[in-house]
């Protein structure tokens, strides 16, 4: 039988900007909180979205308990080397690392992959010292979580030897383990969202990392059936448009417009996800579960909008 | 008389850079502005795209969009139905390829740049380093501008975590050559002495990442170092463009939340930068009359009275259908539209959250079809303008 979803240790959730990233991760969590699993869930890009996505204050490098079992941290590169520093290679802590911290954080953005394995590091290494059952990524977007997931691989082949170079065996050992590690990729039933979902898809196979889901959000609702759409093709001539407008007493045309609308905006959007559908289901291999989260015409961006889409999510997994 | 905002920018400006959080439409934006302005106003434009959607290169007739200028034939917008009174010209941002360019031009002498392009590191590190990706666009823009080929160049800027990093990236890469963090690396490779300010940094970085790979990163800057002045010369220049009363910004976004905040704070940063905000679009906007009283009230009462509502629209001499279905149409045409009026509603805070010069909002309606042809891109255009 297949791993379940939230049975791994370690998504990294991902997607093109807007698509709602950082919602789905959030209520990934949520749901496995909902089991019983102690979560911590991760914002790697900083925006502070995923705050939002909680209507919690601001988080840090140091997890958060937010409510009993979901835990919530933000990814800091420096301080995750000084815990590497720290922890892994045995140094001493450096209490003022000063100068040398710049130095540090320079380098990192100078040399490639550094960032990112100090990234994926902390992530795995969450993961190893199992103080959670789940760890969560909001990730970056769908351009640079190739780059976070190919670091441990690239420094492995960069450094002929080191301390780091000795880390990397068992980070790629755990992000290779399909049950272990797997990435969720979030789209939207748009076209850009459709294309560099099926492109992150291809170029995933290349990373060694498996690919545990695919959620598309913002699905619209289908508005009619065939008969029914005969019916309101109708109502839009003159004289039932008419009847019903003396019958309702009010603008009736602005309904009408909107449900145009809805009606054409909802077939485009089927054609993307067709597209979606038939470019997972032609690529070698299983066909990763495809979970559909609908458009939510809510007020809240916040806690609420987060909790319906944990609650859809759940019932898509379930 | 059309809203003077982005009709004037295509007419005066020279360099229209379109900016905005990522998925808002940036990039077919700024095709669609570039379409108009050469088939409208008569302009040899040139639209300097960064990642298009295939459909949109092919629309353009451009099945491979590359890093050298491509001019849209004829054919494609005798297709459209459009008989352009100036030129259309497009051109995708390769980073690595511009990258290349750069370091030739810039290389002091063919050992170097021939060592630096073979570097190991050369290829990773240009790839990611302050923002390269950000910096390259605006080089590249740079170039294009100062070869006065284009009377008009609409700029569609990299997707990046924050729209304003690409403003600030020949700063930044101004600064990182200049750096004196930089020349500190650079230090014991030079001099092979090493301070006792930087002695404990070299015992972690050796042990942590083994000098080989140190040496070799230290390498590569000292190669890239011989290139410094060019660099930073190049990045003023860059900055003085984008400041000139020449250039202009157009901020897209949707009313969601996320990028409709971001566009402020973009705004604001334009403001502060004394950079010239041409005109903000509101994309994918939603039609005003969800927000219209007497049609909520209607939708109310489609809902509320949808059975008794379809008997009597059943009983019409040409009736629309059955009762019971009309019933449930009705039903659900009340329903669907005080849902997205929970949506249009959202819309209409965010942009009234939004402090920007009215004068210069353009909004451009939810279309429902996608933008895949140059008819498209031209009637975008046109909402554009209106």
């Amino acid at each position: 039988m297949a791993v379940g979803l939230l049975d791994r240790r370690l998504l990294f959730v991902t997607g093109k900007g807007g698509v709602g990233k950082t919602t789905v991760a959030a209520a990934l969590a949520l749901l496995a909180v909902g089991e019983g699993r102690r979560t911590l869930v991760c914002e790697v890009d900083a925006k502070g979205d995923l705050a939002s996505a909680y209507e919690a204050g601001p988080l840090a490098f140091e997890a958060r308990e937010l409510q009993p079992g979901l835990f919530a941290m933000a990814m800091d590169t420096e301080a995750s080397l000084r815990e590497y520093l720290a922890v892994q290679l045995k140094l001493p802590r450096l209490s003022r690392l000063g100068a040398m911290a710049r130095t540090f954080d320079f380098l990192a953005n100078a040399a490639p992959g550094i960032k990112e394995i100090l990234t994926v590091g902390k992530l795995a290494w969450e993961v190893r010292r199992g103080r959670y059952d789940l760890v969560v990524v909001d990730a970056a977007a769908s351009g640079h979580i190739l780059g976070q997931l190919r670091a441990p691989q690239a420094i492995n082949e960069l450094l002929s030897v080191g301390l780091v170079r000795e880390q990397t065996g068992w980070m790629l050992e755990l992000l290779g383990d399909p049950a272990t590690t797997g990435v969720v990729v979030v789209a939207a039933p748009e076209e850009m969202p459709v294309t560099e979902t099926l492109e992150l898809v291809e170029e995933l196979a290349t990373t060694g990392v498996g690919l545990a889901a695919v959620v598309v959000n913002r699905v619209l609702p289908e508005l009619f059936g065939r008969a029914e759409e005969e019916v309101f093709d109708r109502l839009g001539e003159p004289p039932a448009s008419a009847a019903l407008a003396g019958a309702v007493g009010h603008r009736v045309a602005p309904v009408l417009d909107a449900a145009r609308l809805a009606v054409r905006l909802r077939r485009t959007r089927a054609g993307h996800l067709v597209r979606l559908r038939q470019g997972l289901a032609e690529r070698p291999g299983p066909c990763p579960p495809v979970l559909y989260v609908p458009e939510l015409f809510s007020r809240s961006h916040g806690r609420r909008a987060t909790h319906q889409v944990a609650e859809s999510l759940g019932a898509e997994i379930s | 008389m059309a809203a003077p905002g982005i009709e004037r920018l295509l007419a005066a400006k020279e360099i229209v850079v379109v900016c905005g959080a990522g998925g808002v439409g940036k990039t077919t934006t700024a095709a669609a502005l570039a379409t108009v302005a050469a088939a409208d106003l008569g302009a040899k434009v040139l639209v300097l795209t960064v990642d298009p959607a295939r459909r949109l290169a092919s629309a353009m007739g451009l099945e491979a969009l590359g890093n050298t200028e491509t001019r849209v034939g004829g054919q494609a917008f005798a297709a459209a139905g459009l008989e352009p009174r100036g030129q259309l010209w497009a051109a995708m941002l390769d980073t690595k390829q511009s990258w290349d360019e750069l370091v030739r031009r810039h290389a002091p002498d063919a050992a170097t740049r021939d060592a630096i392009l073979a570097n190991p590191l050369y290829r990773n590190v240009t790839g990611k380093f302050v923002h390269s990706h950000d910096y390259i666009a605006m080089e590249r823009l740079y170039e294009l501008h100062s070869s006065g080929t284009y009377d008009l160049i609409v700029v569609d800027t990299p997707p990046t975590r924050h729209a304003i990093d690409f403003l600030e990236a020949p700063e930044r890469m101004a600064e990182f050559f200049s750096s004196r963090l930089l020349r500190w690396l650079l230090v014991p490779y030079r001099s092979r002495l090493v301070n006792v300010a930087s002695r404990p940094f070299y015992q972690i970085a050796d042990r942590a990442l083994g000098s080989a790979f140190l040496a070799d990163v230290a390498e590569f800057f000292i190669l890239f170092q011989s290139m410094y002045k060019g660099f930073v010369a190049r990045a003023r220049a860059v900055e003085r463009v984008l400041e000139d009363r020449r250039t202009s910004f157009v901020v897209v976004t949707t009313l969601e939340a996320a990028p409709a905040q971001e566009a402020g704070r973009f705004v604001e940063v334009l403001a502060g930068k004394h950079l010239h905000l041409g005109a903000v679009v509101l994309n994918r906007v939603l039609p005003a009359g969800l927000l219209d009283g007497d049609a909520t009230a209607a939708a109310r009462e489609l809902r509320a009275r949808s059975r008794e509502l379809g008997n009597a629209l059943a009983g019409l001499d040409d009736p629309p259908g059955p009762p019971e279905l009309v019933g449930r149409v009705l039903a659900e045409l009340g329903e669907s539209f005080l849902n997205f009026a929970v949506v249009a509603k959202r819309e209409a805070e965010q942009r009234a959250e939004l402090e920007v010069d009215p004068a210069l909002v353009t909004t451009v309606p939810s279309l429902d079809t996608d933008v895949f042809d140059l008819a498209g891109l031209a009637r975008l255009g046109q909402a554009l303008r209106r």
